[in-house]
């Protein structure tokens, strides 16, 4: 073990940024600073993973992070993607603008 | 070949079925108009084979019976369908196939200015009312009986109704239809309350329950009325006769063998039929006799101020089925079947005598007709054949038959109903011979003939042979029927005194001579016996205010009790229904704002909806 940092210090790390990422996508108005807090969201998950793993000793939850990590990628792409596309449509990339939706 | 009456019987049953499926399927075949009359004209005729070959193989104590099982249950199943034969469906299957054929063949020639498709729908109805009455007089229980007595009731319906543009005609046919299915109510009560008690539909079932004593007598006389009410609205009862004049509106034949010969005396052959379920309820029977002499007075004075010559014959009919029915209420049914028989075939000739009159002058008026005698001779004898054996002379048919009800009126015991009778015999005679008078002898009245009625020039002839023919079997059956009772004059079940021969003849020529003297000789004014009886004149012209009770009653009971129930449904339920629905579409309208359309509130709903739950998970309790 290289450190004595306990598990719940990893853990606490990964709230703490979820916390983070969740203000960030309810918050902001622009729809690229929501999909950057989704990413946030994402890698405090990544966290937890990991420091299971490590602390488990078992290298299954390794292996899936990087899973994770490759998928979130496309995930990013696909996000931006669909930015631009409601960018050329709607000429705005603002989220309060984007209620479509409303009853 | 052999075969015993009950195969042929069925035989007889299935011709008109096969004819009219063969006419209601083949639609050329129908709407080419003469060719589907041969159609059904030859079916009625190799039923009319059929019907005489049982009949002739019938002894008077056999019975055939071919039946199967319908409705299967558990233990065994709940009906029978199948035939009946014996001496009275025999007998009564011949008299209906016989109207029914003649009628058949004398439409070819009545109905033949009909346009085609018309005349093909006529002889599809004519085809399935021969089917059902056949049903009916065959019918071995209650639950086919019932059956075929809706399908006749159809049948009425539509041939009522055939010229269907004229609103009178519509109007009659709604009018018969309703009028006898208020009587089928009852019947069909009758017939679920009797199963209810006897556990089975089957005459003969029923019978040997009734001969073993096994039909408690208690309350069964509520049975009995309401298979009686069945037959009032059939057989045209008071007070539910109003259908059968304004049945006139059909085409003439059809009056001769459904409003006359067939149908209307579905409800007596019923009580003939079940006559000894009737005979454990004497109050009962004894009601119906009083309704049947009632009903036979009532419509003999109706039928003297009527003239259009098809409602004269149409209150006869209502009359005669009236002096059926006392006789069944005197509990012998014998007589009043014999009745049937005979008036079946010479008021079927005396409907088929106006038909001719009345295709040749284009007129219903008898006041249109008069001297047809000369311009119509051959019509004008068998009309009167047919009219004497009505009003009850010796040598006709209709003398014995009317005789033997009044002998089992009087043995009977019914005393006021047997002189409400004789006083309609008189009627009879009078009302039939005045339209003998006024439409064959006389004078011509010139304005009858005119260019109104299509006859220009009025050179009125006799109707053609496909139509004088029927005319003349039935007037040698009238003629050869009374003959054949002077020579078999079997044994009565009852012994009527020997008054009564007399009587009966000489109330019959006492109508005659009155209207003789009245209509033909002018002796007695016409005018002064309309004043001297100018009450009840008053009261027959307008139907003794029937149709009006039963227009009021109609207009105060059924609708008043529709608007209720409109009111009802209109502020009642509707409104109910209207509040949860404003209710509904209130709490909508509410719920809807909260949706904003913006997916930052959605996260942030879910994120505080989730946090919910966790802390409630981990809650200390």
């Amino acid at each position: 073990m290289p450190t004595s940092m306990p598990l719940q210090a990893y853990l606490v790390l990964a709230a703490v940024l979820f916390a983070i990422g969740l203000f960030g996508v309810v918050t902001r108005r622009n729809t690229i600073g929501i999909l950057l807090g989704i990413e946030l969201m994402l890698n405090s998950v990544n966290i937890n993973l990991v420091a299971f793993a490590r602390f488990a000793g078992d290298t299954a939850g390794l292996v899936f992070t990087v899973f994770t990590i490759s998928i979130t990628v496309a995930e990013v792409a696909l996000g931006l993607a669909l930015v631009i596309l409601i960018f050329r449509v709607r000429r705005t990339a603002v989220a309060d603008h984007l209620d479509l939706l409303q009853g | 070949m052999t075969a015993d009456p009950g195969t042929l019987a069925a035989l007889a049953l299935l011709l008109p079925a096969a004819s009219f499926l063969l006419l209601a399927v083949a639609f050329p075949l129908r709407r080419s108009g003469r060719a589907a009359g041969l159609v059904s004209v030859l079916c009625s005729a190799g039923a009319l084979a059929a019907a005489l070959g049982a009949w002739a193989r019938q002894t008077p104590e056999g019975m055939t019976r071919i039946v199967y099982e319908w409705i299967p249950q558990e233990a065994g199943s709940l009906a029978t369908v199948g035939v009946l034969a014996d001496a009275d469906s025999t007998i009564m299957l011949v008299l209906v196939a016989l109207v029914s054929f003649l009628v058949q063949v004398y439409s070819l020639g009545y109905l033949d200015a009909e346009p085609r498709p018309a005349l093909g729908r006529y002889y599809t109805y004519q085809s399935l009312f021969a089917f059902s009455m056949m049903g009916v007089v065959l019918a071995p229980g209650f639950l086919q009986l019932f059956i075929f007595w809706e399908l006749v009731g159809l049948c009425s319906y539509l041939l009522i109704g055939y010229w269907y543009e004229r609103p009178e005609a519509a109007r009659a046919a709604v009018k018969a239809f309703w009028i006898t299915k208020a009587g089928d109510v009852g019947l069909l009560i009758g017939i679920v309350l009797l199963w209810y008690r006897a556990g089975t539909f089957d005459f003969l079932e029923i019978y040997d329950l009734v001969r073993a004593g096994q039909l408690s007598v208690a309350g069964l006389g509520l049975v009995t009325f309401c298979l009686y009410l069945g037959a009032m609205g059939k057989s045209a009862q008071f007070p539910l006769h109003v259908w059968l004049p304004d049945a006139m509106e059909g085409p003439t034949p059809v009056s001769a063998l459904i409003h006359a010969a067939t149908m209307v005396t579905a409800g007596v052959y019923l009580l003939r039929r079940t006559i000894w379920l009737f005979a454990l309820t004497p109050d009962v029977l004894q009601l119906i006799g009083w309704i049947g002499a009632f009903t036979a007075l009532l419509a003999a004075v109706l039928a003297c101020v009527q003239s259009d010559i098809k409602r004269v014959l149409a209150y006869s009919t209502v009359s005669q089925l009236g002096y059926m029915m006392t006789a069944m209420g005197a509990g012998f049914a014998a007589a009043g079947f014999l009745h049937l028989l005979t008036h079946g075939v010479f008021k079927a000739l005396l409907f088929l005598g106006a038909g001719a009159v009345i295709h040749a002058v284009g007129s219903n008026d008898i006041y249109h007709m008069g001297g047809l005698r000369r311009a119509m001779p051959q019509t004008h004898i068998v009309f009167v054949v047919g009219t004497l054996s009505l009003a009850g002379i010796p040598l006709f048919g209709g003398f014995y038959s009317k005789e033997e009800i009044l002998g089992a009126v009087w043995s009977g015991g019914l005393v006021w109903p047997f002189w409400m009778l004789v006083l309609a015999a008189f009627l009879t005679a009078f009302y039939m011979f005045r339209v003998v008078f006024i439409a064959f002898w006389g004078e011509r009245h010139a304005g009858g003939h005119g260019a109104a009625h299509g006859h220009e020039g009025g050179h009125l002839h006799d109707a053609p042979a496909v139509m004088s023919v029927p005319l003349w079997i039935l007037a040698a059956l009238s003629v050869g029927i009374g003959i054949y009772f002077v020579r078999h004059h079997g044994e009565p079940e009852f012994t009527a005194p020997g008054w009564l021969t007399p009587l009966a003849v000489g109330v019959a020529v006492g109508g005659i001579v009155l209207a003789w003297l009245t209509y033909q000789a002018r002796v007695v004014s016409a005018d002064d016996l309309a004043r001297a009886f100018a009450p009840i004149r008053r009261a027959a012209l307008a139907r003794f205010w029937l149709d009006d009770f039963f227009e009021g009653l109609y207009r105060g009971v059924l609708l008043g009790l529709s608007r209720l129930a409109g009111w009802v449904d209109r502020y009642l339920v509707d409104g109910l229904v209207n509040v949860f629905s404003a209710w509904t579409l209130t709490w909508g309208d509410r719920l809807r704002r909260i949706q904003s359309g913006l997916p930052q509130d959605y996260v942030y709903g879910l994120a505080v909806g989730l946090l919910l739950l966790l802390i409630w998970v981990q809650w200390p309790r």
